[in-house]
């Protein structure tokens, strides 16, 4: 950064000459990005004399692997931009045009859930980040890893008027900084060079969260006058793993039990965690409860119970152990409120006394202050801090290691009666499925049989929230793969849905898997522009809509407060109803250059329908069907 | 908690001696305009948020106990000032009109 106060203009006209140069990248790729990719030394000089820091920039972000950078563009980052697409030749990452902040954040939410590893996105540090910033800690309550670059010109004489002014603030990340693991604002190129690398590094680590670096705008469009600049070597961190002696001890209680029981929330990192559970619920012949937080454990495996009622509190009256891998929130898992005093302080504990918790996770890695993320504070008889992927190997191992004959024929007798108890609900599950099956409006239920029976052929992923329509597609299709499901928003906070799914497809693409949403009425009402992003950066995703025509669960809860207060019920659509008028979802997607078809009442013509989108999501295309449903 | 199941007892058994007779049509009217269909579908169906009222196994005193005084979960009571005996009856009587769902093991998508 210059030491004058006042504007460099010799250095501004050398930046037209600077970008003139950097057309050339089109042609030629970055000879930094070169060097790392061919297994070169990370200590490269930058030696283009004109260039500006922006390029310097695109440099380092491109020696990080990142494909994609989602953003609706800004004047605050405009050189990283024009960098990308310039002399980045818009690949590694490629950019998306973004209609909304929030849309960029959750579809690098969803994609990172598919992909493994984070999309990029770029906002201004202040009307953009604070478009952004929900979709951020959805993403942070999540556990997921998103490389996020302000834009922000830090020195006032290189502002350009009232908009600089407006979008120029002292410290950018200040306002996420409670949801996101790490931050920095660097005022030279060589410090953005290290922290743009130890960000992705910190983002990565488990637990994965949201990372913030800020590209100051003069750094961005100055020409680079700092020497020997280069690029740091990236080195990921391997993921924390539990204290041994620890995992032993668990082992030890796991193997005497009677009953254990398996919980695992965001326990799957990689498709590699499922195995690990399934050789786990094998070994133990223990019953496994999927919060369908992620793709855990595969949905028809024996061991696997079928969701009763909500899979982030399951049934765990009758365990002696309870293992919580990655599990979410452990007092709502082990404790209720009553129904009495619904939003009170009577509680009730959901395990019988005596039970022995034991809790495997790394998120205590990264407890925060401020939002209140962490819940309540639980009595846990033996807390392995770590991340539980990574823990699994050494525990598998101490458990097979302490397991007797004896116990061993203890673990068949007691898996034979989970696997018949599992059978036996799968029953009653698909004899609920058979209620209201003809209704029109159309059952989650039967949408969710019509949509397996022409996608269980198919190399499929489902990128919706599962829980809306009920966990039925949890109940009726036959989860197995990692990428097969990808969980939630994190935090319960709707616009994550439609932008998330396209992520998700995005990912999915290069794959060939066919990937579907089925997409709830309030929520795509957020931010449906990235509809377009989709048609327009060709993402094939079929798209059903849950379409009830309201915010239905707090249509639930005000009616169930006002019964509570005695003022009559028959008010509670006032402000959570999304009628009169109805809303035209085919026409919503035909306008963003979509096919869309609907609405869709009766159930016999709901098969055809996905048919036709099938067949244009096939042919690359993003497609929408309006659907509508039953409340839930 | 004591004094709760004494009254939820006895608020059981003066409904089990209620034998009303419903009126199907404005049970519809008031099963919509109430929004029980939020949590239990409007062919009573439930779900994750509510019960399966479709083919009750509880009578109309049965059913009438139930809404007054719902055993746990998110259902709050319904006091009568909210919705009347004769009108539980109406709405009883419309959920008896639920067709009942056929053996899931005729339904081929349910078999996949």
């Amino acid at each position: 950064m210059p030491k004058s106060t006042k504007p460099n203009y010799k250095s501004r006209r050398g930046f037209l000459t600077g970008a003139a140069a950097g057309a050339a990248g089109l042609i030629a790729r970055p000879p930094i990005a070169m060097a790392q990719q061919s297994g070169g030394s990370a200590k490269v000089e930058v030696s283009t004399p004109q260039r500006p820091g922006a390029d310097f920039m695109m440099d380092v972000i491109k020696s990080l692997g990142i494909e994609y950078c989602a953003t609706n563009p800004g004047t605050s980052f405009r050189g990283l931009h024009e960098s990308m697409i310039n002399y980045g030749g818009n690949k590694d990452p490629e950019l998306l045009t973004c209609l909304h902040e929030e849309s960029s954040v959750a579809m690098a939410h969803g994609y990172a859930k598919i992909e493994g590893k984070p999309m990029m996105i770029m906002a201004h540090g202040t009307v953009g980040l604070q478009h952004a910033s929900m979709a951020i800690y959805n993403a942070y309550a999540d556990r997921v890893p998103v490389y996020i670059i302000l834009g922000n010109i830090l020195d006032i004489n290189y502002r350009r008027g009232s908009a600089d002014w407006y979008h120029s603030v002292q410290d950018a990340p200040s306002m996420v900084r409670d949801y996101v693991k790490w931050d920095d604002t660097p005022v030279t190129l060589s410090h953005f060079g290290e922290s743009a690398v130890r960000a992705y590094k910190i983002a990565m680590t488990p637990p994965y969260e949201p990372v913030v670096i800020v590209a100051d705008g003069v750094l961005q469009e100055e020409l680079i006058t700092e020497k020997n600049l280069r690029v740091p070597k990236l080195s990921v961190s391997s993921p924390p793993q539990g204290d041994s002696s620890a995992v032993m001890d668990a082992a030890k209680v796991l193997v005497a039990a009677e009953n254990p029981v398996i919980v695992a929330g965001r326990l799957a990192r990689t498709p590699h965690g499922i195995d690990l559970l399934v050789e786990l619920a094998e070994a133990l012949q223990a019953r496994v409860y999927d919060q369908r937080l992620r793709m855990n454990f595969p949905s028809r495996h024996p061991l696997s119970a079928p969701p009763v009622s909500d899979p982030i509190t399951p049934n765990l009256s009758d365990a002696d152990v309870v293992l919580a891998l990655e599990a979410q929130e452990l007092w709502t898992l082990t404790n209720k409120m009553s129904g009495l005093n619904r939003f009170g302080m009577e509680t009730q504990p959901t395990i019988k006394p005596g039970t022995k918790l034991i809790n495997v996770s790394a998120v205590e890695l990264n407890h925060k202050s401020n939002y209140q993320d962490f819940g309540r504070y639980v009595e846990v008889d033996l807390n392995i801090t770590g991340d539980a992927e990574a823990t699994l190997p050494a525990l598998i191992e101490a458990v097979k290691k302490l397991t007797t004959s004896d116990r061993r024929r203890a673990f068949e007798q007691r898996g034979a009666k989970v696997i018949e108890a599992n059978q036996k609900q799968r029953e009653r599950t698909r004899d609920l499925a058979a209620v209201a099956w003809d209704a029109s409006p159309i059952s989650t239920a039967r949408l969710a049989a019509e949509l397996w029976a022409q996608v269980k052929n198919e190399d499929w992923s489902l990128v919706s929230n599962d829980r809306y329509p009920s966990y039925w597609p949890t109940k009726l299709w036959d989860f197995k793969k990692h990428y097969h499901y990808i969980g939630a928003q994190g935090a319960a906070g709707i616009g994550y849905g439609a932008p998330a799914a396209v992520g998700a497809a995005l990912a999915n693409r290069k794959h060939g898997r066919l990937t579907v949403n089925i997409q709830p009425d309030g929520d795509i009402n957020y931010a449906p522009g990235v509809l377009w992003t989709a048609a327009h950066h060709n993402i094939p995703l079929l798209n059903i809509m849950h379409n009830n025509r309201a915010y239905h669960q707090e249509h639930m809860y005000v009616q169930m407060v006002a019964n509570k207060n005695d003022r009559g019920i028959d008010r509670s659509h006032i402000g959570t109803v999304l009628g009169s008028p109805n809303i035209d979802y085919a026409m919503m997607a035909k306008t963003y250059g979509l096919y869309g078809e609907g609405p869709i009442s009766d159930p016999r013509e709901l098969g055809p329908a996905i048919r036709r989108g099938i067949e244009r999501v096939k042919k690359g295309e993003p497609a929408l069907l309006d659907v509508l449903t039953q409340p839930r | 908690m004591t004094k709760f199941l004494i009254v939820t007892g006895l608020l059981v058994v003066a409904a089990a001696a209620q034998t009303k007779s419903g009126d199907m049509k404005n049970g519809e009217r008031l099963y919509l305009k109430n929004g029980c269909f939020e949590c239990h579908g409007y062919q009573g169906q439930g779900g994750l948020a509510g019960a399966r009222l479709s083919q009750t196994r509880l009578n109309v005193a049965g059913f009438t106990a139930f809404v007054r005084n719902p055993p746990s979960g998110g259902m709050p009571p319904y006091r009568a000032k909210v919705m009347t005996d004769q009108e539980l009856a109406d709405v009883f009587a419309y959920i008896q009109t639920f067709p009942a769902p056929q053996p899931a093991k005729n339904i081929p998508l349910l078999n996949e």
